[in-house]
């Protein structure tokens, strides 16, 4: 077993989990805002809380596409044209969501800022459906050919997996979010997400158990399979720690979830990456994919100092912004430009 | 089309794009975080204005450049597989880096000063915009470094027909990355130059428009104060004109540095890439003189159709070599000698499709080199140039009241924006037909390039590309609309619209009239400096 490519298997898994783990509440939050919010001032409660972090946890996606594309460019080449318009969605899901958290606040109408509210919500929901239907892809296989391209068209991607993926990183955001603001906010928003956490938790996830179940039974090993009881007690831990009030352990133990359940997906495929559902001679593996070892080391090196450094420096802007936001915090929209916006982009009917 | 063009296209598309928002994000951020350094050092109102300000509108730009580039990376591996699986071992490497080094340290530490202007202690709120400024620059390094290693591939062995990276101090040292990272930092300066002086301009001027600043009888200004608008005092003249000379010096400087860069990119260019530099020339035979205008049918493949009309000799190989007398390669001394090395007809290879067998042409096209490299020069010497008078003519405090003057400023933001996409054309349009341009030095590695032609995903159906084309441009497009009329409403807003606390509007009868101090208002457990 080579070395290198194992440890950069394990270190993609790990930046896929911190993406899981850090979007996955902003992309949740994103979509409650529609969907739990009642007004404008718990809107801005919601985003307030993931203000601050959003544009950073971002970048563990694009670090895990980065690192992909150095550590198994023949992993990022097939995986992400084989999958090109699911993709595309994603981008643009991106972008709006991006664009709108930004732009929401800047001029001061309701039609202005009930459009961004649903670039949140929607961007958040396919980025979300995108990513977990791309993960679970990814291990459980797609129509490649010998060189790695894929066959049958278009939506030659899409089976039950890419839906089941897409629902378990939807639910499970959802979920996230509901614990990251019973742990962020206070008063009546911070009431009502603990309360939905304790009601919704077992439905939002299922689909996210039923892939890691799914993958024990075509690929499991007794470590993994051992992996996944772990989480679920972790689940059942947070749930129960819900209920008393605990949020800051729910939040915790929930993270576990995520944690062992990757670990239990990720250990369970490995050392393929991506298998072909054609034949599985043209599985891609860590071996025929990974870049060489001069190549690998160089990353593990940078890697070894960079990536402690990032969750270093991410945990102290947690750490900066820690006090609970509440709606008494959220001072008046700004009365006197969003006047002057207001005019500009109002046009008549 | 085939699924070539289009994903050409879209690439081609996407990137003049997202580096409309990068050199502002640079320049801009760069400029706030030397202004705010200032307001820390002498505590001036006028300094703490001006950081708020181009702060607010850097943050709208901002947000583009993050939205937009998340696709760049991603298109990769979407549309140009085959490229992602021939470079990945030495292409990926500063991707990655850029993503684990740069975007990280640039978005947190972002997060941390756009909502940390109470939470942090004054010196360490600046010291984050700092390090967020850093981490933009270091990602400009990184993309250039992949960028330079298209250009001229270095570092490298041939493994089972693929470079594999076997120096990574030759490919993160390429000569040519380390030229072009300072004329790409350069050209970003350049465009927040731009960007401040017309801005500024344009508010000096409605003070004087609206009777707010006058001139005395010595020509000189005599500030004045509007006490009907919220913050249209004194302070706000001194906002004013320090923008309008701070962007003015920083874009003569940054002309001057990309000149400086873009001489010795010239040389290196005339080494590694001479197809290209006779290209920029459309040159068909050896010459030394730099054409200023040429007639005829820049862009026909026989191209001794082409006339120059205004030549300078010598000029040419100055930019080639550093003296007068260097003969530089036209296409017709080239095109044999690529023919010899690369082959003359595509390759029977299935990868290339309809394409295989044919001529191959190795000829860029001209139109485009040729006016590219015209308009970067014009565009980066006018914006330079017209500083300087601005300069002149804003000797005594103010600007003139000429409506048309001040419209010049304001469209000349648009100048160095032309300058930095038609350099980025040129030289990426100039490389073709190559995605991975040979590297001809005798020491190199000759064989290690690659056929744009030969790049693009073969799984991915035209069909995609179009849609993906069609739907970015369009999504592209609104958005530009949408920050653009965001931008122009803050700018015309002035100071007060990034700083609500200067006033309130005054047909607002509800509110408290009088404006207490800093955050009076607010609870006084502050949790952050809300921004959404």
């Amino acid at each position: 077993m080579e070395l290198l490519p194992t440890i950069w298997f394990i270190a993609i898994a790990v930046l896929w989990t911190g993406y899981l783990f850090l979007e996955g509440f902003d992309l949740g939050v994103g979509m409650l805002m529609k969907l739990f919010a009642r007004n404008n001032t718990e809107r801005r409660v919601l985003l307030n809380t993931i203000g601050p972090v959003w544009d950073g946890n971002e970048v563990w996606l694009l670090t895990a596409g980065g690192a992909t594309f150095a550590a198994f460019p023949l992993w990022y080449a097939s995986l992400f044209s084989a999958l090109y318009l699911p993709l595309l969605v994603v981008l643009l899901a991106l972008i709006f969501r991006a664009v709108a958290f930004e732009y929401r606040g800047k001029v001061d109408t309701d039609s202005w800022r009930n459009r961004w509210d649903w670039a949140i919500a929607l961007g958040s929901f396919l980025a979300a459906f995108g990513v977990g239907a791309a993960l679970a892809l990814t291990t459980t296989g797609l129509p490649l050919n010998a060189n790695g391209d894929r066959e049958g068209g278009p939506m030659a991607w899409f089976s039950g997996y890419a839906l089941l993926g897409g629902l378990a990183v939807v639910g499970f955001s959802l979920l996230h979010a509901l614990a990251f603001l019973a742990l962020k906010t206070d008063g009546d928003v911070r009431h009502r997400a603990r309360q939905w956490f304790v009601r919704l938790l077992p439905v939002l996830l299922l689909p996210i158990a039923a892939w890691a179940l799914a993958i024990q039974f075509l690929d499991g090993k007794p470590w993994t399979w051992a992996a996944v009881v772990l989480a679920v007690g972790a689940a059942a831990t947070a749930w129960l720690l819900a209920r008393r009030g605990s949020e800051g352990r729910a939040f915790l133990f929930l993270g576990a979830f995520l944690v062992l359940g990757t670990a239990s997906i990720f250990g369970a495929v490995f050392p393929v990456v991506l298998p072909s559902t054609l034949d599985s001679a043209f599985d891609l593996t860590i071996s025929n994919a990974s870049s060489s070892n001069y190549t690998l080391g160089l990353m593990s090196i940078v890697a070894a100092f960079g990536l402690p450094l990032v969750i270093a420096y991410q945990a102290w802007t947690y750490w900066v912004f820690r006090r609970r936001v509440s709606a008494a915090h959220i001072p008046e929209a700004h009365s006197f430009l969003p006047a002057i916006a207001a005019k500009a982009f109002t046009t008549k009917g | 089309m085939d699924a070539l063009e289009i994903a050409r296209w879209q690439f081609g598309i996407t990137t003049v794009y997202h580096f409309m928002m990068v050199p502002l994000t640079i320049g801009l951020g760069l400029v706030v975080a030397v202004i705010q350094t200032a307001w820390f050092r002498t505590g001036k109102p006028e300094y703490l204005r001006m950081t708020k300000f181009w702060g607010k509108l850097f943050l709208i730009n901002f947000i583009m450049g993050v939205a937009t580039g998340i696709v760049q990376e991603f298109q990769f591996g979407m549309a140009w597989s085959e490229y992602s699986r021939f470079v990945g071992d030495v292409f990926g490497a500063p991707l990655a880096l850029e993503a684990l080094l740069a975007f990280f340290v640039e978005s947190t530490f972002l997060g941390l000063w756009i909502f940390g202007w109470k939470q942090l202690k004054p010196a360490i709120h600046l010291a984050c915009l700092w390090v967020a400024v850093i981490g933009s620059a270091l990602s400009a390094y990184f993309i250039i470094v992949a960028n330079s290693w298209m250009q001229h591939p270095v570092g490298v062995q041939m493994v089972n027909g693929r470079p594999v990276m076997t120096d990574a101090w030759a490919v993160f040292t390429n000569n040519t990355a380390l030229v072009a990272v300072p004329h790409t930092l350069f050209g970003a300066l350049a465009v927040a130059g731009g960007f401040l002086l017309g801005i500024a301009w344009y508010h000096l001027w409605r003070r004087r428009h609206d009777g707010v600043d006058t001139v005395g009888a010595d020509g000189r200004v005599i500030p004045g104060e509007d006490t009907r608008i919220p913050g249209r005092d004194r302070a706000d003249y001194s906002v004013w004109i320090r923008s309008l000379r701070i962007g003015a010096v920083v874009a003569m400087i940054s002309f001057a540095g990309t000149a400086v860069t873009g001489d010795l990119q010239g040389k290196l260019m005339f080494q590694q890439q001479p197809m290209k530099m006779a290209a920029a020339e459309a040159a068909c035979h050896d010459g030394t003189g730099f054409s200023v205008l040429s007639v005829g049918n820049v862009g026909s493949k026989n191209c001794d159709d082409v006339v120059a009309v205004i030549e300078v000799p010598g000029i040419l190989s100055f930019l080639a070599k550093g003296d007068f007398t260097t003969e530089v390669k036209g296409v017709n001394s080239l095109l044999p000698e690529y023919k010899e090395k690369y082959g003359s007809t595509v390759p029977d290879n299935p990868i290339y499709g309809d394409r295989a067998g044919q001529e191959i042409q190795y000829v860029p096209v001209m139109e485009v080199t040729y006016w590219g490299f015209r308009m970067m020069i014009g565009f980066g010497g006018l914006a330079a140039l017209a500083a300087l008078v601005a300069l002149w003519i804003t000797r005594k405090g103010t600007v003139p009241e000429s409506r048309w003057l001040m419209r010049l400023a304001v469209f000349g933001i648009l100048a160095p924006f032309g300058a930095n996409a038609a350099g980025w054309i040129f030289t990426e349009m100039g490389r073709q037909p190559f995605v991975v341009a040979p590297n001809p030095d005798p020491s190199g590695i000759d064989q290690v390039f690659m056929f744009t032609a030969a790049a693009v995903s073969p799984g991915v159906s035209a069909g995609e590309l179009i849609a993906s084309l069609v739907a970015l441009t369009a999504v592209y497009a609104v958005l530009l609309v949408v920050e653009v009329k965001l931008l122009v409403t803050y700018i015309r807003g002035g100071v007060v619209s990034a700083m609500p606390e200067l006033g309130h509007a005054p047909t607002d009868e509800n509110e408290d009239e009088t404006p207490g101090p800093d955050g009076g208002s607010k609870p006084a457990d502050d949790v952050l400096a809300f921004a959404y």
